[in-house]
């Protein structure tokens, strides 16, 4: 694999709330059209990295570059171009509940571009099949979804601009196994076909499996360990030996190892 | 503004296009435009070739509006095929290829007087639902509040000290400063016309039996609706939203019994008390504005007051303050209790809590005022 650019460079980033430091000078890059796993225990501050680098957090220190942009030193007008570069899973969807489904994918177009309706309507139609989703499906509101439509449709939502990064907060949170790994699939699909960068946070060792080409490992506010998988697998700091190789883990890498 | 994005060329039967540039979402709308423009063109021609090798960028946009290109004229039984595209945009164009296929479901729009009866209908019957909404909170409540009465323990003490907390002891400020402008405004009207046939002393007697009567109770019946009603209504809905209810039923709790009594009794409980808090500011009010206004001092209002107001003025007042607080709670709690899963169903339920109580609040006034006129009180 060649080393490619990197599209998310983060510099010596610290981000606490009160007394509580939850990033400790962190350096993390995310290259260009390759699938981030970001893992961590509960608490580690995963969702909060994720969220400074989108700019909903307050930074202490340090620098975030994000397509080649400084968020710290970006005007209003870099940071809406910037926003409409990147898309973003919330983990509970985030979905509009006035909007119906259709509408809600057409938010971002309906904001950000002129096009016809007719070619939006076609385009959120386009979307939705993509994820795996009916026209049907288009006209219904929120609370009428089950959780892998949901979450199906905020990626929908996400992926409405053509982004060129994909934020996904626990895409797989809630969802059963074969939902869960049809979504993994679906990810890596669509990352192949449009050709985007995702940075996912994530519990679930089969996505970092299946779907993610390195993963990076948080502990105590550090990135401790980065890589693919192989290397998750030989490395000695006890939290990452044991979530790779605890029980859950070690099946899961057993199976790898034999397949 | 670099390359153009389409370009075409009749050659004989033969109509040759060439894209170049961005073929994506910020560009769509000039693309969809050009590309309107171009399948004007088709019928001239035979077979169709789009040349793709010019183009820079390439996302879903751009590949749809090909695709769009593409099927229009195949459906007419024209040839198109597509040269030149980069390999590793084949695979957005193939997925763009099954996309669409099926007809989007239409919406019906019905017959505009069909819609408008139904919608008469329609609010009829939600008028008509309402009232049963009402009536059964209602016996909701007051077969808990029978239960309660049999097993005393089971009442929860923490949870109405809490609500009293916050309805009556924390509403007193803005019941006493309302209640008092009123009072006073009253009392300055009063004064100001009466003056014109020197009857400046009749003041005190509207002020006193208005306050007491009708005034006190209705300002502060409304404020309350206002401020408490429609947190309760915004409160059970957003726990009805989240499944806070159905846990609560599942663990074998009865919603009613544990959310919705607390909360009407201390309105039934706190709404005599602001009431009276109210109607005593308002007084007051009328007669510093008499005072200063009117030069009729402390003590010869005090002394009119006592000689235009009975006890029964008071009680009239006083005896319609629990019913108020019984009918604000039961239409904050029936409202929450109906708030569906979105943010919107939340915004108009607690709209509905407002208005609604307010309305029958007033209602109520009006059928007290026969009851107490035909009993000679």
């Amino acid at each position: 694999m060649t080393e490619k650019n990197a599209v998310i460079r983060v510099r010596d980033l610290v981000v606490g709330f009160g007394d509580v430091t939850v990033l400790d000078h962190l350096d993390l890059d995310v290259r260009e059209a390759e699938i981030l796993g970001v893992v961590g225990a509960s608490g580690a501050g995963k969702s909060v990295l994720l969220r400074t680098i989108i700019g909903l957090l307050p930074r202490r220190h340090g620098t975030i570059e994000v397509l080649g942009v400084d968020m710290a030193k970006s005007n209003e007008a870099e940071r809406r171009a910037l926003e409409r570069r990147w898309g973003i899973l919330f983990q509970q969807g985030a979905l509009f509940s006035s909007l119906t489904v259709k509408q809600n994918v057409q938010f971002p177009m309906r904001e950000n571009l002129e096009i016809s309706q007719r070619l939006m309507d076609e385009m959120a139609l386009a979307k939705l099949e993509m994820v795996g989703l009916t026209p049907q499906d288009g006209e219904k509101f929120p609370s009428e979804l089950s959780g892998g439509m949901t979450k199906r449709v905020a990626l929908a939502r996400a992926l409405a601009l053509d982004p060129e990064i994909l934020f996904l907060d626990e895409p797989t949170s809630g969802l059963d196994p074969i939902s869960a790994g049809d979504f993994d699939e679906l990810i890596r699909t669509l990352q192949q076909t449009l050709e985007i960068t995702v940075f996912m946070v994530t519990h679930d060792l089969e996505s970092l499996y299946t779907a993610c080409d390195r993963i990076a490992v948080l502990a105590d506010g550090k990135v401790v360990a980065d890589g693919p998988i192989a290397a998750m697998l030989e490395s000695e700091h006890p939290w990452v030996k044991t979530y790779f190789q605890g029980k859950r883990g070690g099946m899961l890498a057993e199976r790898q190892m034999s397949a | 503004m670099g390359e153009a994005l389409l370009t075409h060329r009749l050659v004989g039967e033969r109509l040759e296009l060439a894209a170049g540039g961005s073929w994506t979402a910020s560009h769509a709308g000039e693309l969809e435009a050009l590309v309107e423009r171009v399948s004007g063109e088709a019928p001239k021609a035979k077979n169709v070739s789009i040349d793709m090798a010019g183009v820079r960028e390439f996302d879903t946009f751009g590949a749809w509006l090909l695709e769009r290109l593409t099927r229009q004229w195949t459906a007419s039984g024209q040839k198109a095929e597509v040269v030149g595209l980069p390999e590793h945009d084949r695979g957005l164009l193939k997925e763009m290829h099954g996309v669409n296929r099926e007809p989007p479901p239409k919406l019906q729009a019905g017959n505009p007087i069909v819609t408008f009866l139904a919608a008469v209908g329609r609010a009829g019957a939600d008028f008509g639902s309402n009232l049963i909404v009402f009536s059964e909170m209602l016996g909701a409540v007051s077969l808990a509040l029978l239960r309660v009465i049999v097993r005393p323990r089971e009442y929860r003490f923490t949870s109405t000290v809490h609500q009293f907390d916050r309805v009556a002891w924390q509403a007193v400020p803005i019941i006493l400063l309302i209640t008092f402008l009123i009072g006073a405004i009253i009392s300055q009207q009063g004064i100001f016309h009466f003056r014109k046939f020197g009857a400046e002393l009749y003041s005190v007697d509207l002020v006193g039996i208005l306050v007491l009567r009708e005034i006190g109770v209705l300002i502060v019946a409304i404020m309350v609706a206002g401020r408490s009603g429609s947190s309760y209504t915004a409160e059970i809905g957003s726990m009805k939203m989240r499944e806070e209810i159905d846990a609560l039923r599942t663990m074998g709790f009865d919603p009613v019994e544990v959310l919705i009594l607390p909360r009407i009794l201390v309105l039934i409980v706190a709404l005599p008390v602001l009431t009276f808090l109210g109607s005593m500011a308002a007084l007051y009010g009328g007669g510093l504005v008499a005072w200063l206004y009117g030069g009729i001092s402390p003590d010869i209002y005090i002394s009119r007051l006592t000689e235009a107001i009975s006890l029964t003025h008071f009680e009239v007042g006083m005896i319609k303050a629990p019913f108020m607080g019984l009918v604000i709670g039961i239409v904050a709690c029936a409202e929450g209790l109906r708030v569906k899963g979105s943010a919107e169903s939340l915004g108009i339920q607690t709209t509905n809590s407002v208005v609604e109580s307010i309305f029958l609040v007033i209602v109520l006034d009006g059928l007290f005022a026969i009851f107490f006129a035909s009993i000679g009180m």
